[in-house]
């Protein structure tokens, strides 16, 4: 059989981010395929937005946006559901993952449900809400083609655009092999049309429709959501209902908000201009209609987002559309791939948005694996300053127990006294020339002395020698010498 | 209390001594980079949709259903889905009336409940209007209706679009301004950009993935 | 830089600061200037710092190097300890008080006194009144020969191939690698080759290469593996960071490239006598 090694379906931990990226990094199947892919996606995003002025003052406008969005929060959430309960929209409000879980499971009841098919919706991965179905004897069954892969393979998406991203062509062709019983192929065309084949009978059978959404639109009460493969659109047309479900930051305030955005979205993810496909759904089916579902619900989740909205800083956190597009241009994610975070949100956006949905006590080391180079920034569509919010995160992970300022969850989770030790004597060395001075000469004088293990730094390096003499000394002499 | 009511305490406690954002959203950053003259409007339209596999046709009001009937032969399409109701609907059921050996014609005149499996496995084509289309972008505007309702752009593998030449818009914002959206949707909205595709295998690119796997648009030059 | 939200509620909506306009020069070079040694260079590649101090001047300029001064602060910052970083940054303020330009031969510390000194004293009127003015006066070496020294420079080596990698705080906040590339240009028998992925980070970033070793590690292995297979016989860099984590992998590989500090290579290239 051709059969190829497959990342194990096994549940990564978030807490255990170190060992996960040495695992990842030693498998040179899925380095290939990240590089490969996330070359390709930086190449695509900037061969769609050649113009600078362009691109750089259309991501100041999508920055604007949002953020006039979220300094009107609580407003444009209340209009938003105004508007979509005018249109026939139900709305439900959900502070937790759990309360979520129920709205959607009380509806299917009501329903009797028995069969559930997802577009793509990463806030339904928060909810973990295909095994909590499950675990009621509902079917939920992924759509989108990445996300049936993935659901097939037992994994947890890589990357929220293209979640079977770290998986090649081959590896695809054994699963089906395996799963479905197709006769194995490597062609892509037919992998997919085998897909087809599978889920336009779920859609066909399905009780209820869920999907997410890109945005929310208050001044209408309009749910837009963006995709090219057309799944998004039977799973919120063919079932009799549409459920929903969204963070509460992904309301804007007009539709005319949407245009900057919905650019800046599908250019940043995926290099496109426009997706194939952009569905904007204002209410379920009318009296005089012939299809769409006759029930709509909009679930509007919290889950920790509010805590990201308290501190004017994080708040710009909550900007985020989901573009995928910091992750595209990470060197950390494009080595150790997305499971590797143990979150549903991975890469720089994941670290800086999976504190606050999990706690830092759930995340201790995603602040810090960072080298702070600023890509993510750079590329961020709507201009969240990921690099200085990875910075404050860090600030918040060792904060001491007792610190009275309390930003959130699980602060303070790397909080070492030793390490805290450390600092205030590296604080005291640079704050006194005379000590500076001292240690400067034995540094170098010492020089023969430097231990040739150094921990974790010279687990790459040969330890660093000191020179001769300091910069300080040379310079004295080079310019008193004068 | 309940959730809305915690959630919303939340937010407006965390925004308590602050102002709004100012709204400075800038009309020309999204519409003058996404402007071009009438002559060219058509040809970026027809650029863009075919760069991502949409057939499209140059036709006349008075023309296009017998190239419609050709384009049916060439693809051995044995029956098209059709909404007689409508003016263009009518206008190729009278094209095709009386006439032998031509695809059947058939209508959406039922709640899909009543044809779910029929539209799923025996609906190889459809036809619908448009209510124009996006220069920029290479995009159509579906407003589904009574009479072309939702699937009927989704679920058939061949979909057909009627595009009048002179409802070509530079871009979506003219388009959510002149055709005043904000001041009411309906049910179901749309920018159809192409037939379905997928890149979800190593970034090859399929088309056909769920929806229609080809898009034909026929434009209307005196329409 | 950001000056906007300082006066705003703390839990007001932050939006992003204007687009930068271009830095503008002064458009006559100074009498004096003020050398910022910065901690990797004064213990590690003190030549570079001195090969700095003499390319100034032999521009003209009068060059003081304060030896109270030590670290800029980034370390501490870009680790979470804010506090530690703020007063370690006081220090130096203190020492650089005539209205001189700072020269910084290190991208990164360059960019965190221009940039992240506004931040870490928004809450100190005073202090950051006279931060944002050091601000102003702060450049790093390459922006300073190229911009303010305008200088020319006279090829006197002989031909090579080098490649030339930039730190990313130095790429993305003082356009170091611009600069670096437009000297480098001036030099007629250096060919400069552009190795694979030239602008992805080299995986020091401070504490991260040590808290991260693993990941660090496969960054590094990938630049160095970069750098090697360019053709070039050179590396040149504009940072002490990247050098030492670029040298350092290079020594454990027993590969024979070794990076040097621009300023050196611009020195010895020029015919600057040590």
């Amino acid at each position: 059989m051709n059969s190829q090694a497959r990342i194990p379906a096994v549940e990564l931990s978030s807490r255990d981010l170190k060992h996960n990226a040495h695992n990842a990094l030693g498998d040179a199947q899925l380095r290939g395929n990240m590089r490969k892919a996330m070359d390709s996606l930086m190449a695509k995003r900037l061969a769609s937005m050649p113009d600078e002025y362009e691109r750089e003052h259309l991501r100041e406008m999508g920055n604007h946006v949002r953020a006039r969005a979220l300094s009107r929060l609580p407003e444009l959430l209340e209009r938003l559901e105004a508007n979509l309960t005018r249109n026939g929209v139900k709305v439900h409000w959900a502070e937790t993952t759990e309360e979520a879980n129920r709205i959607v499971l009380e509806i299917a009841e009501r329903h009797q449900a028995k069969q559930v098919i997802k577009g793509k919706s990463m806030v339904s991965e928060e909810m973990e809400m295909n095994h909590f179905l499950e675990r009621h004897g509902i079917e939920a069954l992924e759509s989108d083609m990445g996300e049936y892969i993935i659901q097939l393979d037992h994994e947890k998406p890589t990357h929220i655009i293209m979640p079977a991203i770290h998986k090649n062509a081959r590896q695809v062709a054994d699963l089906f092999h395996d799963r479905l019983g197709e006769p194995y192929t490597e062609d892509v065309d037919a992998l997919i049309q085998t897909g087809r084949r599978v889920l336009r009978k779920k859609f066909l059978e399905a009780d209820i429709g869920v999907s997410g959404v890109n945005f929310a639109v208050a001044e209408t009460g309009t749910l837009l959501l963006v995709e090219n493969e057309g799944n998004g659109r039977m799973s919120t047309t063919v079932p009799p209902v549409h459920i929903a479900v969204t963070g509460i930051e992904k309301v804007v305030e007009n539709l005319r908000d949407v245009v900057p955005l919905l650019s800046l979205l599908t250019r940043s993810a995926l290099g496109q201009g426009i997706t194939t496909y952009v569905n904007m759904i204002s209410g379920p089916r009318k009296a005089d209609e012939l299809d769409g579902p006759q029930e709509v619900h909009l679930v509007l989740l919290d889950n920790g987002r509010s805590q990201a909205f308290a501190d004017g800083e994080l708040r710009q956190t909550l900007n985020c559309i989901r573009c995928g597009a910091c992750m595209n241009h990470c060197p950390v994610y494009t080595r150790i791939g997305g499971q590797a975070y143990g979150t549903v949100y991975p890469g720089p956006i994941g670290k800086i948005i999976s504190p606050h949905l999990m706690g830092l006590e759930n995340t201790p080391d995603h602040p810090s694996a960072s080298s702070l180079c600023g890509a993510c920034g750079e590329v961020c569509p709507v201009k969240i300053p990921i690099p200085s919010l990875l910075r404050r995160l860090r600030e918040e992970n060792v904060k001491a127990p007792d610190d009275p300022h309390k930003v959130m969850r699980g602060q303070g989770s790397k909080y070492s006294p030793r390490e805290r030790l450390l600092w205030k004597g590296w604080r005291l060395l640079n704050r006194s020339p005379w000590l500076y001075r001292v240690f400067g000469f034995f540094a170098t004088r010492l020089r023969g002395l430097t231990p040739s293990n150094l921990g974790p730094w010279t687990q790459n390096h040969s330890a660093p020698k000191p020179a001769a003499r300091s910069l300080h000394e040379l310079a004295r002499e080079h310019l008193e010498g004068k | 209390m309940s959730a809305k009511a915690n959630i919303l305490a939340k937010l407006r406690k965390s925004l308590e001594g602050t102002a709004p954002v100012a709204d400075d959203y800038d009309v020309d950053l999204v519409t003058r980079p996404w402007s071009y003259p009438a002559a060219e409007r058509i040809s970026r339209l027809r650029q863009l949709m075919e760069a991502v596999h949409t057939e499209t046709h140059l036709t006349t009001a008075a023309d296009w259903p017998a190239l419609l009937e050709k384009l049916l032969a060439d693809k051995q399409l044995p029956s098209l889905l059709i909404a007689p109701s409508t003016a263009h609907g009518a206008q190729l059921a009278a094209h095709f009336a009386g006439r032998e050996g031509l695809p059947r014609l058939k209508a959406y005149d039922r709640p899909v409940e009543e044809w779910k499996a029929e539209l799923f496995d025996d609906t190889p084509a459809s036809l619908t209007g448009t209510l124009g289309a996006i220069a920029a972008t290479g995009s159509l505007i579906l407003w589904p209706t009574r009479e072309e309702p939702r699937l009927m752009s989704l679920v058939p593998p061949v979909h057909f679009a009627l595009l009048k030449a002179s409802e070509v818009y530079d871009n979506f914002h003219e388009v959510q301004q002149k055709q005043r959206w904000a001041a009411g949707m309906p049910t179901n909205a749309l920018l159809v950009s192409g037939p379905s595709k997928t890149a979800d295998i190593e970034q090859v690119l399929a088309y056909g993935a769920h929806g229609p796997k080809d898009l034909v648009v026929l434009i209307l030059e005196d329409a | 830089m950001s000056e906007l939200f300082y006066n705003a509620a703390p839990n007001a909506t932050r939006v992003a600061p204007p687009l930068p306009e271009p830095r503008q020069y002064p458009a006559q070079k100074p009498g004096n200037a003020y050398l910022f040694g910065t901690c990797v260079l004064d213990l590690f590649f003190p030549e570079a710092g001195l090969d700095a101090i003499r390319l100034l001047e032999r521009e003209g300029i009068q060059v003081h190097f304060p030896q109270e001064q030590s670290c800029c602060g980034q370390p501490a910052y870009t680790s979470g300890y804010t506090d530690e970083a703020r007063e370690v940054a006081r220090a130096q303020l203190a020492l650089f008080a005539e209205d001189w330009p700072l020269v910084v031969p290190s991208g990164s510390c360059a960019g965190m006194i221009r940039h992240h000194y506004c931040e870490l004293f928004k809450d100190e009127p005073a202090t950051l009144r006279q931060v944002q003015a050091l601000a102003a006066r702060t450049f790093e070496l390459a922006e300073f020969l190229l911009h303010i020294c305008k200088v020319e420079f006279k090829d006197r080596g002989q031909p090579t191939r080098i490649a030339l990698h930039t730190s990313c705080s130095a790429r993305r906040e003082m356009n170091t690698h611009l600069h670096g590339r437009a000297l480098l240009a001036q030099l007629e028998r250096v060919e400069r080759v552009e190795h694979d992925h030239e602008g992805e980070c080299c995986g020091f970033g401070g504490t991260f290469s040590v808290r991260m070793p693993d990941i660090s590690g496969a960054m590094v292995a990938d630049k160095t593996r970069a750098l090697q297979d360019s053709g070039a016989a050179e590396v040149v860099s504009a940072d002490g960071g990247c050098l030492l984590n670029i040298n350092g992998a290079l020594e454990k590989q027993h590969a024979p490239l070794r990076g040097q500090h621009l300023a050196s290579f611009l020195w010895k290239r020029t015919g600057g006598a040590r």
